[in-house]
Parts: structure tokens; C-alpha cells; sequence
């Protein structure tokens, strides 16, 4: 039984330290090129953002419009020591530390709004991030203002883009699946209910609020070192909206889901970033669309699974073999076309009458 | 020996009395009945007790051996951990979760990992995990839902979901159990089906039992003892057959005819 399962977690080991090397050698190759390296990078800062927050809306029920806060916490601090400290430790110890005052506000703002529900716990995080923006904007003599902070190197290369991607998808991934994780889940089903059979739901929305907070500021720090400059106005209302924007595409409560929606709607804009006017129109029809046709995201609430891969796989061939059949039946009753609504409309009749 | 002891219980929402001064005493082992008509109050005793609502005024005091323990006014979960678990009149289920998952979540209470160890699972985390699993299913086939426990909730016939929310209630192992209305919307065979499930649940898990109940036959088939609510106060207290013959009861219950019938 052991023996199994490691066996299955040895695998996926190797398949990650696979993908690692594998992308590693076409960069060193310069077969991805700059630019293509550069969106690698954003989707890497996309993914850990879209999880982390999909750990608070998606798993946990709890509707926050304020991921951007946290994450330029992380920022900040991560540019602040890095400026300092100008070394790969500098980075790590940035990283850390980011990731832990984002976590810490995260508590400290978590135990008054989580009280809140739905749409006012929506607005107590909008406000909050609004305020962690502000006060960067005022605390001229440590964030330099509105001016933004610049650095001189950049730290972030693929290895630790992929550490900690990888690492966040992992940890969160593990934290849903135990015992505190469906603590969590319970609480977005029913928390009435969750309470009756002895969950703390208070203790659990701080939990799960400090742990997306905590990677929200890993996803800042890493997206500092990445980008050289960071400015207040980067982590805008508009960017927590797009973080949410992702993690409802790909299924509150998928982490699969927000893996491939903040992959595919990174390369959309990278792709339409010459022509930014239609990529916000064609944001807002793929939203239309998905709302329409998959109203609970690309995944739902579920994971993307080999057992899922093989069903989809029956199911596209049970749907191909009945295309003959199909094409017959589509031909035979465009055949009898016209006769169709007139028999329609000759049975309304009847039951009118 | 005393478990639950409640005390001048009264709870007032703005001018409506709900319940008004309700004492009731409940012994280790007992299976006592709340009935009374509709509206009488018997959903909102549950709820004090299971620190759904706090009380106005009254107390409630869970018994711990010679030990007792005021619980009134506190949270649910605490309340739950004390050693109270509930159902609900209307199911209150994780819908969209699976039937082993609304067991495991219930379970949580005596899971013996960190929240740190979570994050990596190690074969400590590993093993108490196999353990909920495999005492999760064992409490599944108590009620024969063992086969279905990777479907969701709300896939279940309306019976079986009855039983899940019963099994989930159990999971965090109460000393005390309170049935909101079991019965309802069921039918005979399913209902008598249902007693012999509360018969074996109360032996296997040394269980006392509070249960509401419209259905009379249940009612009276099961309980030992009953209270009778109405308009918010205790109108009758005793065996079956002590509140078959009290005419108060049939007043207030049944309705004036049943006197003449």
C-alpha cells in the first residue's frame, strides 16, 4: 500500500524535476526566447496568485477583492530588503519575509472583516487593499511614493520561478486535501452546518485568508525581483479583479482549473498586446461565454485527473462514432425540413384548443 | 445520572416568546421526545442547546459524570466538541460533496495532526488520514452507505440523506444526540426502518437521545420518556402512555375533537 503510493509520488517527482530540465535547456539553448520567457514568468506569478486566491474564494467560500494588497506587500518588501541587501540571499530573505507580513496582515485584517458576508466582505477587502496602496503612495520616505521603487538586478530566473510555483501548487494542494483543508470546504457548503458537526469557522476563514495572503506576497516578491520597478498604482483595484477574473474562469475550487486559466488568459493578452483595445473586449466576451456555458468555470470544482482524462476520452469517442448516425438524422430531418414547424405550430393549436 | 439539565430556558425575539421558561432534566442513556404543534417552540430549544442562538435567559448545563458544565451562549463548535451533535429539521448537508467527505469533515474534532503537517504528508499524516477513511466507512455501514460513499450528498434518495446527516452527527462522537424531526417525509417502511437504525446507533455508540418528532408511532414506539411543548413552555412531561391519557396534551396538541374521539 506504502510502496504504491510512493512509487506514484516518486513519479511526479521526476515528472516535475522533467519539466524543470527540459525548460531549463531550451532556455539555456535560447530556443524560448526573451520574449517568451518573459511570459513563462508572468504566467509562473499568475498561477501562484489564481491559487492562492482560489484557496480563499474558491475553497473557502470567502469573496475577497483584495488579493492585490497582499501581494504588494510582498513587493515591497521583498524590493525594499533586495535594495539593501543586493544579493541572492537579499531575494530569499525578501521572499520570506514578504510572504510573512502579507501573512500577518492577512490575520490582522481576516479576524474583524471575516465576519462579514458575501458582498460586504467583498467591499472590506476592496477598502483594504485600497488603504495598503494609499499608504504606500504616503510613505514617501521608505516606498519613494507614487514614483515607485527600481532595482538593479533582477534575482528571479526560471529555477525560481518554478520553485516556488511548483512549491505553492504543492503546499496548497496538500492543505485542501487534509483534514484543515475540508474544514475549510465545509464552510463554503454550509457553514451552519460546519459549525454544528464542531468546526471553528472563525479560526478556519483566518486559516485559509492567511495562507492565500501569505502566497499572495510570495507572488509580489517574486514579481518584484522579476520586473525591476514597482510603482503603487501596479497593484490596483483592476489587478485584484484580474486575479479574481482568473479564478472564475478556472472553477472556484479547482487548482487545476486556475493553473490553466491563468496560463491561457496570459498568453491571450500576451499575444493581443499590440492591439490592447480588443484584448479587454475579448476578455470580457470570454467571461460571457464561460458564464453562459460553464457558469461554474472551465473545471468546475473539479480536478483535472487521469480518471477524468480517460472519461473525456470515452466520451469523444463514443461522440465520434455516433456521427454517422447523426449526419443521417441531421440530413433526413433537414429532408423533411419544411414539414417540421408547421407540425410545431399544429400542436400548439391543439392544446390552446 | 443526569447528562443534560436545562434551566428557566427562555429566548424572546423582540416581543415573541419563543420559548419561555423551560426546564428539562435528560439522563444518561434516556431517549426523550419533544413534541407539540407546530410553531410550539421545539426547533428553538434545539437551537439553544446547540448554541445556535444564545438565550435570553436560563441555563444549560452538560453533565460530565458527577462534573456539569454550564454550555449556554456558546459557540456551535464548542458546543459540538462538549459532546452534542445535531441534525436538522430541513437537511443540512454539504451538498456537493461526497458521502464519505460529509462524514470525514465531521470527524475533524479528533484528527491528531498539526496544521503544519499538512503541507507535506508525512507517513504520520498519512496513517491518521487511512484512519478517518476507515472509521468513516465503518460508521457508513452502519447505514448502508458504505457502498456509496464516493457519491455526492445530494445524489442520495431523500431517505439515504436522512441517514447521512444522522451518520455525520455521529462521527464527531456526541454523548448526546439531538434528532430534529428524523422522520419527516418519510414513509411507514422507511420510518420503521429508521427506528431500528436509532435503536442500534444508541446501543452501539451508548448514546442518549433527544429527538423532536411529529410522527406519533415513531414517537411513541421509541421514546422512554416525552416532553410535551407548547406555546413556548412544558406542558406535559412523562411516559408514552402518562401523555397518551393527559388530556392537557390533547387539548393542546391533538385538538379538541380528539377528546370526544
Amino acid at each position: 500500500m506504502s510502496k504504491g503510493f510512493n512509487k506514484k509520488a516518486f513519479i511526479k517527482t521526476l515528472a516535475l524535476l522533467l519539466a524543470f530540465s527540459v525548460v531549463q535547456l531550451l532556455i539555456r539553448f535560447n530556443i524560448i526566447s526573451y520574449y517568451y520567457q518573459d511570459i513563462l514568468a508572468r504566467v509562473c506569478i499568475n498561477i501562484i496568485l489564481a491559487v492562492s486566491l482560489n484557496l480563499i474564494t474558491g475553497f473557502t467560500g470567502q469573496f475577497s477583492l483584495g488579493h492585490a494588497g497582499f501581494m504588494s506587500i510582498g513587493a515591497y518588501t521583498c524590493a525594499l530588503i533586495i535594495e539593501r541587501v543586493p544579493t541572492v540571499y537579499g531575494f530569499i530573505a525578501g521572499v520570506i519575509l514578504g510572504a510573512l507580513l502579507a501573512a500577518f496582515a492577512g490575520f490582522l485584517v481576516g479576524l474583524p472583516t471575516l465576519r462579514l458576508k458575501g458582498d460586504y466582505l467583498a467591499i472590506a477587502t476592496l477598502g483594504l487593499s485600497e488603504i495598503i496602496r494609499i499608504l504606500f503612495i504616503n510613505l514617501d520616505s521608505i516606498t519613494n511614493g507614487a514614483a515607485g521603487l527600481y532595482l538593479q538586478r533582477r534575482f528571479v530566473n526560471w529555477f525560481w520561478l518554478y520553485l516556488f510555483t511548483v512549491s505553492t501548487v504543492v503546499l496548497i494542494s496538500n492543505f485542501v486535501r487534509s483534514s484543515h483543508g475540508r474544514a475549510c470546504i465545509s464552510i463554503r457548503e454550509d457553514e451552519i452546518a460546519a459549525e454544528a458537526v464542531g468546526i471553528n469557522t472563525t479560526k478556519y476563514k483566518v486559516i485559509a485568508f492567511m495562507i492565500g495572503s501569505f502566497f499572495a506576497g510570495v507572488a509580489g516578491a517574486v514579481y518584484a525581483s522579476y520586473n525591476y520597478f514597482i510603482e503603487p498604482n501596479l497593484f490596483n483595484f483592476s489587478k485584484s479583479i484580474d486575479i479574481l477574473v482568473v479564478v472564475v474562469l478556472g472553477g472556484l475550487g479547482s487548482i487545476s482549473g486556475s493553473i490553466m486559466a491563468a496560463t491561457v488568459l496570459e498568453l491571450i493578452s500576451s499575444f493581443l498586446q499590440s492591439v490592447a483595445a480588443i484584448r479587454m473586449v475579448l476578455y470580457a466576451v470570454l467571461l460571457i461565454l464561460i458564464m453562459l456555458f460553464r457558469p461554474g468555470g472551465l473545471m468546475g470544482s473539479r480536478e483535472l485527473s487521469v480518471a477524468m482524462l480517460t472519461e473525456l476520452r470515452k466520451k469523444a469517442i463514443a461522440w465520434l462514432k455516433a456521427m454517422p448516425a447523426r449526419a443521417v438524422h441531421a440530413v433526413r430531418s433537414i429532408a423533411k425540413g419544411s414539414g417540421k414547424p408547421g407540425d410545431k405550430s399544429a400542436g400548439k393549436g391543439r392544446v390552446d384548443g | 445520572m443526569k447528562l443534560l439539565e436545562v434551566k428557566k430556558l427562555t429566548k424572546s425575539f423582540g416581543g415573541l416568546m419563543a420559548v419561555s421558561n423551560v426546564s428539562m432534566v435528560i439522563d444518561k442513556g434516556e431517549l426523550v421526545g419533544l413534541i407539540g404543534p407546530n410553531g410550539a417552540g421545539k426547533t428553538t430549544v434545539f437551537n439553544l442547546i446547540t448554541g445556535m442562538y444564545s438565550p435570553s435567559s436560563g441555563t444549560i448545563t452538560l453533565f460530565d459524570g458527577e462534573q456539569g458544565k454550564p454550555i449556554q451562549g456558546q459557540k456551535p463548535n464548542k458546543i459540538c466538541n462538549a459532546g452534542v451533535a445535531r441534525t436538522f429539521q430541513n437537511i443540512r448537508l454539504f451538498r456537493d460533496l461526497t458521502v464519505l467527505d460529509n462524514v470525514r469533515i465531521a470527524m475533524h474534532r479528533s484528527v491528531k495532526y498539526r496544521l503544519l503537517s499538512c503541507f507535506v504528508h508525512s507517513p504520520g499524516y498519512r496513517s491518521e488520514e487511512q484512519r478517518i477513511i476507515d472509521e468513516s466507512i465503518e460508521l457508513l455501514k452502519i447505514f448502508n452507505l458504505d457502498g456509496k460513499k464516493d457519491e455526492l450528498a445530494r445524489n442520495l434518495p431523500y431517505g439515504e440523506q436522512r441517514h447521512l446527516e444522522i451518520a455525520r452527527a455521529l462521527a464527531s462522537r456526541p454523548k448526546l444526540l439531538l434528532l430534529d424531526e428524523p422522520a419527516a417525509g418519510m414513509n411507514p417502511a422507511e420510518t420503521a426502518q429508521l427506528s431500528e437504525i436509532i435503536r442500534k446507533v444508541r446501543k452501539l455508540f451508548n448514546l442518549t437521545i433527544l429527538l423532536i418528532e411529529h410522527d406519533m408511532s415513531l414517537v411513541m414506539k421509541i421514546c422512554e420518556r416525552i416532553y410535551v411543548l407548547d406555546f413556548g413552555s412544558v406542558i406535559a412531561n412523562g411516559s408514552p402512555d402518562e401523555i397518551k391519557s393527559n388530556e392537557r396534551v390533547i387539548t393542546a396538541y391533538l385538538g379538541e375533537d380528539a377528546i370526544d374521539a
